[in-house]
Order: C-alpha cells, then structure tokens, then sequence
C-alpha cells in the first residue's frame, strides 16, 4: 500500500520489525465485575512517540491509562515498561508520571511547593530542587507565579502547573489524560502545539487519552482507535483518516459518506461495488474482497465534487441528486446533496474563489462525482 | 433592598425572645448586688470576685477543660479514621451495620449511653473517676468528630492522592503531606465539636464519673438543687462569654478568608 504519509518523515519505529517497543501492553483484560472495562488488548509504543489512545467515554481508554500508571492492577495479561514487567509495582515506585484531566493541584501548596513535590519524595537535595523548579517554571512560563497557591491561577496557569509538575521528575513516560479538556477552544489549540514542541524538545514519550478527535490527529504520532475496550485500528492520522479499517473507524474520525452495496467485480487493484444508490463505483483498493459479497465505500465530503454537467466517468462513481441543504463555512462550503434513491450525501468544496458568478442554489439537479482512489472499501 | 412587613418583624423579635430572653436574664442577674436572683437591688461584681474563692468550682473547671482537651484530642483521632474507613473502602462486608452504628450514639438516649458505661465499669472492676469520665466523652463524641469528618471527604477530590502517589508519594506520605492538610479545617471542627460536647454532658458525665472527678455542669447542678445563687450565674456568664468569642472567631476567620479566596479568584482571572 502507499505511504500516506505521517507527521514526522524520519520517524516511524513502529514500522520497523527490529526497532524495541518501550511500552508493551500484552493481551490486558481489565473488569470491573460483571463489566469489562478493556478487553484483552494489546499494543506496543516506541520510545519518543506520542501516542493516542482516543475513543468515546466508557471505551477503556482511561483505564488503561490508569493501569499504566499504577491505579488500577490487569485483571489478567501484563504490561511491560523500558524491558520491566509492572506487574505488582505501585504507582509511587514507577517511573511514569500523569497529568490528570482535573489537575489535582494540591489546593494548600504554592506552586512551586506543586512542583517540587514530587522531587521532595526522591529526597533530593534543596539546592538542586530549587534549580529545577526553576527550570520548570520557566519551560511553562509561570515563573511570575512562584508564589501563588492553584486558586489564585487561571485555568490555563493551572493547566501549566499540572504539566511543569508531571514532568519535573523527568519520567520515561508522560501519562495525559484529557489534558486539555478544560480549556476553552482557542486556549486548547495553541495548548496543542505547545504539548508537541515540549515533547519534540525533552524526547519523552507522551501517552495521551482524549475524546476529541482533533486534538488527537493534530498531537499524535499514532492514535489508537478504542471501542468497548478494545482497540479498532492503530495508525499514523492520516492512515486514520484516508484509510480506516472499519465501519466504526471511519465513522468515529470525521465526516463521511458510506455507500452500502454489493462486489460486483474484482481484479488488477481495483473493486467495483454496485451500491443501493444505483449507481457503481469503482475504488483502488490492495484488498480484494469475494465477488457477490456485501461491502461498503466510504468516501470523505471533501472528496466529492459537485457540479451541474454530467462528469466524463459517468455511470461510473457519479450519480445524480438535488440540493438539500447548504452549509456556508466561510472557508468551504458544506452541500447535502439527496440522491435519487433518497439517500443525503455530505460534500464539502474549499472556496477557492472569492466571487463565483452564479454559485450552485437549493433545489438544483447537480451531479457528484469521485476519484478512483477518494476512498476506501469497507468489508464488515 | 427588601422591605420588612410587619408580620416578618414580629416573628423576629418572638424568636429571638424565645431563644435569648433566658439568657439575659441569667447574665443579668449575674451582676445583681443581692443575694436573692430575683430581686434587682443595684450592680455588682462582687459575685465574680468570689467566684474565684470558690475552690470547688474551680476544681471542677479543670477537671472539665483537662477531660475536654483528652477526649476531643483521642476522639478526633478515632473519629476521623472511621470516616476515613467509611468513605475510603465502600465495598467491605457490613459496611451498612458499620456506619449505622457510627450514627446510632447521635440519637441514643444519654441516659443509656450513660448507663451502659456504668455498667461495664461496674463489670470490668474499673474504678471510677477522671478516666472512666474521659473514656465515657471519648466514646459519644467520636461519633460526632466521624460525622463531621466524613461530610467533608464526601467532596473531597481523591485525584489529589492519586497525583501525589503518582509523584512518588507513599500511602503514608500521602496521608500526612496532602489528605490531612486538605481535610484539616473538618477535622479542626470536629475537635471544636468534640469539646464543646464533652465541656457541657452533664448526663453521662453523672453516670461515668467518680469522686474527685466533678465536672462543671455537675458541680452547678448539684449547687443549684440547693438553692440558685447569683454565683452560679456568673459562671454561666463566663462559660456564655467563652463560647459566644469562639463561635465569633470562627466565623470572622473563615468569612475573611472566604472573601480574601473571592477576591484571589477575581485576581486570576483578570489577566
């Protein structure tokens, strides 16, 4: 299959067979009585990954995190860190640290007094605590605010108080859950990028948990797609997004469109599925499935174009609908297109173009149309 | 501004009539020149001053402070691990029978609380005194110190522990350098209750205590069943003005630093 890219070129050590996983989850089942909570899952990730682990609430994702920090013991399975089993080992022996969704500040201690607290544990020496409590309060910008306790500081003051104080330790390995989940859009955003830098800069290895898809493809190396503890797809974001393994997948990350229907032919690298709609479509796709089987392709509403005139590849990947409903965005607009069978498809179109003379209306017959490689099969 | 009608104005002054006109009436009479506590005959300190030559009564204040600050001290502890206990492993086996018979003392009848130690004393061959007086306050206010404790660790944010283990922390560490300090107003309170309870029992006081060990309610009793005297006031009034400063700094206390944590607030959002 064709690379379809990832965040950082160089940087792909799962994709190497001799490269060593730094954290190895291995067929972990976690319940909590009647209910399973993960459901024996494995994974590997690599020394100076991000990675995330994203998925609805109540798919797992916390308590796995939590199992790698040490606040919640595997039912069965086990989980290897830097070549060492964790079995057994309390969260205050593990050379993890976590940066909690709440914070956790500790409400009677400044912040510096936050921050050394951890090292105070180690017993390390006064002179040397105060000089990397400096250090970082510098590397969150918070040196101003030594001295105030967490409720004098802003939510984004605190956010950086949890940060500089899951780091000053120096873990092998930086647990985030939800971390920016209290911040307000724009905050999140410039968060985002900072998170990356510090981790590009201090080469740790940060395990994040969120439910926010953006925050997951902007941040990670790899995201780990997670329903009813298990997990659905491990990929780079942009396998995630162009080629998702799964109904589930596809659906879960962005918009799309999935067209159900039947294989009609399959052969030389290319599928052609004649869909409900009426119309066929034919895909590239590595994976052939069997002839006569059901199937289904999912294609992105960016990949659509929307037109008046009947598109060259018609009957093939093209069928014909009315606008439904038109959603103008500023930076592209968003078309629901009712095709004849029914079915209300979603193509989005960049607005390239500051003023198009007689732009496309409600109501009007317009044709949709794709690439051959605008999307993916879906076997399930 | 609301406006006061005249029906809200009136039951005000019942009110407070009803709770405080007792009250000032004792303090009054307190300062009253004659013997008689019902006949105004001109002010007077002289109630006070002997008061303080009263060597009875001041045995039985010490008593009563020394048996207070052991009980409350030993019942704060006690206490505040059974609300540890209770808020801490939820799913133990007979945790319900467990925390009723926590609350269980709050509504027992004095009397029989008071009784049941006496017999157990009696039993044991304990003699009775100081000890089985502070052991008696220990018991009934330790239940009071876990009420107290254990609504302030319902609202307690338990990730701060975790964060703190997560640092490095061991359980004891963690208990000593961030649940305590967390919880220490509660527990402050549950102390404060503790010894305002065991300062004024008088009825298992009665039953557990020996000779040499009078507490001040008994002692103003069994002076009282003799006769009031205006001497008895006076120390009323003292044990009133006692309470009424300590209830006034708490409160100044923690409404200015409601307003100073208001105002922090206020500071940090700003920028």
């Amino acid at each position: 299959m064709k690379s379809l890219g990832s965040i950082r070129r160089s940087f792909a050590p799962w994709a190497d067979p001799k490269s060593v996983p730094f954290i190895a989850v291995k067929n972990v089942t976690k319940r909590f009585g009647d209910f399973v909570a993960v459901d024996d899952l494995s994974l590997n990730i690599y020394p100076r990954e991000f990675f995330a682990l994203l998925g609805a609430s109540g798919c797992g994702k916390s308590t796995l995190l939590r199992m790698l920090a040490g606040f919640e013991q595997p039912t069965s399975g086990e989980i290897i860190l830097d070549g060492q089993s964790l079995a057994g080992i309390p969260p205050y022996k593990r050379p993890v640290n976590m940066m909690f969704q709440s914070y956790a500040l500790f409400p009677h201690m400044t912040v510096e007094n936050n921050i050394a607290f951890g090292l105070k544990q180690d017993g390390m020496p006064k002179a040397d605590i105060a000089a990397r409590v400096d250090q970082m309060l510098k590397l969150v910008k918070l040196d101003k605010f030594a001295k105030r306790k967490p409720h004098q500081l802003s939510g984004g003051q605190r956010q950086r108080v949890a940060l500089a104080r899951s780091l000053a330790k120096r873990p092998k390995v930086l647990l985030l859950d939800e971390p920016l989940g209290a911040l307000d859009k724009k905050l999140r955003e410039e968060t985002q990028f900072e998170l990356m830098d510090l981790q590009q800069e201090l080469g740790l290895t940060f395990v994040v948990v969120t439910h926010d898809q953006e925050e997951a493809m902007t941040m990670a190396d790899r995201i780990a797609v997670m329903a009813h503890g298990k997990v659905v797809q491990v990929a780079t974001p942009p396998e995630i997004y162009e080629a998702p393994n799964s109904r589930f997948v596809a659906d879960f990350i962005g918009d799309v469109n999935i067209f159900d229907g039947t294989v009609s032919s399959a052969g030389n690298g290319t599928v052609e599925i004649a869909t409900q709609s009426g119309f066929t479509v034919r895909v590239a796709s590595a994976e052939l499935p069997a002839v006569g089987a059901n199937a289904g392709f999912a294609v992105r509403p960016e990949k659509i174009r929307v037109g008046r005139d009947r598109p060259a590849c018609a009957p093939l990947n093209a069928a014909q609908g009315e606008i439904w409903d038109i959603g103008y965005l500023g930076d592209m607009t968003v078309f629901h297109v009712k095709l004849k069978d029914g079915k209300v498809i979603k193509a989005s179109s960049l607005n390239a173009v500051r003023a198009v003379e007689d732009p496309i209306g409600y109501d009007q017959e317009v044709w949709i149309s794709f690439d051959e490689n605008a999307g993916v099969v879906l076997k399930d | 501004m609301q406006r006061w009608s005249r029906f809200n104005i009136a039951s005000i002054v019942l009110g407070f009539a009803f709770l405080y006109l007792p009250i000032v009436l004792l303090v009054v009479f307190s300062f009253n020149e004659s013997k008689l506590v019902t006949v105004w005959a001109g002010f007077s300190t002289k109630w006070y001053v002997q008061l303080f030559h009263n060597q009875a009564l001041l045995d039985a204040a010490w008593v009563t402070i020394r048996v207070g600050l052991i009980s409350a001290t030993v019942a704060t502890v006690l206490g505040t691990l059974a609300a540890l206990a209770m808020t801490r492993y939820t799913r133990f086996r007979g945790r319900m029978l467990f925390s009723g018979m926590i609350y269980a003392p709050l509504v027992m009848p004095e009397v029989i609380t008071g009784l049941s130690m006496l017999l157990l004393f009696v039993a044991i061959g304990f003699d009775r005194g100081f000890w089985t007086l502070t052991l008696a306050h220990i018991t009934f206010t330790m239940c009071f110190v876990a009420v107290v404790v254990q609504s302030r660790l319902l609202s307690f944010d338990r990730s701060i522990e975790e964060a703190a283990m997560d640092l490095g922390a061991t359980p004891v560490a963690t208990f000593l350098q961030v649940t305590l300090p967390v919880i220490a107003p509660a527990v402050f309170s549950g102390w404060v209750l503790a010894f305002t309870l065991s300062l004024d029992d008088l009825v298992i006081s009665s039953f557990t205590s020996g000779p040499g060990a009078t507490t001040l309610p008994m002692r103003i009793y069994s002076q009282v069943r003799l006769g009031v005297t205006p001497e008895i006031n006076a120390v009323c009034t003292i044990l009133i003005g006692i309470v009424a400063i300590g209830v006034l700094i708490a409160s100044v206390v923690s409404r200015s630093r409601e307003i100073q944590r208001v105002k922090d607030e206020q500071a940090a959002f700003a920028h």
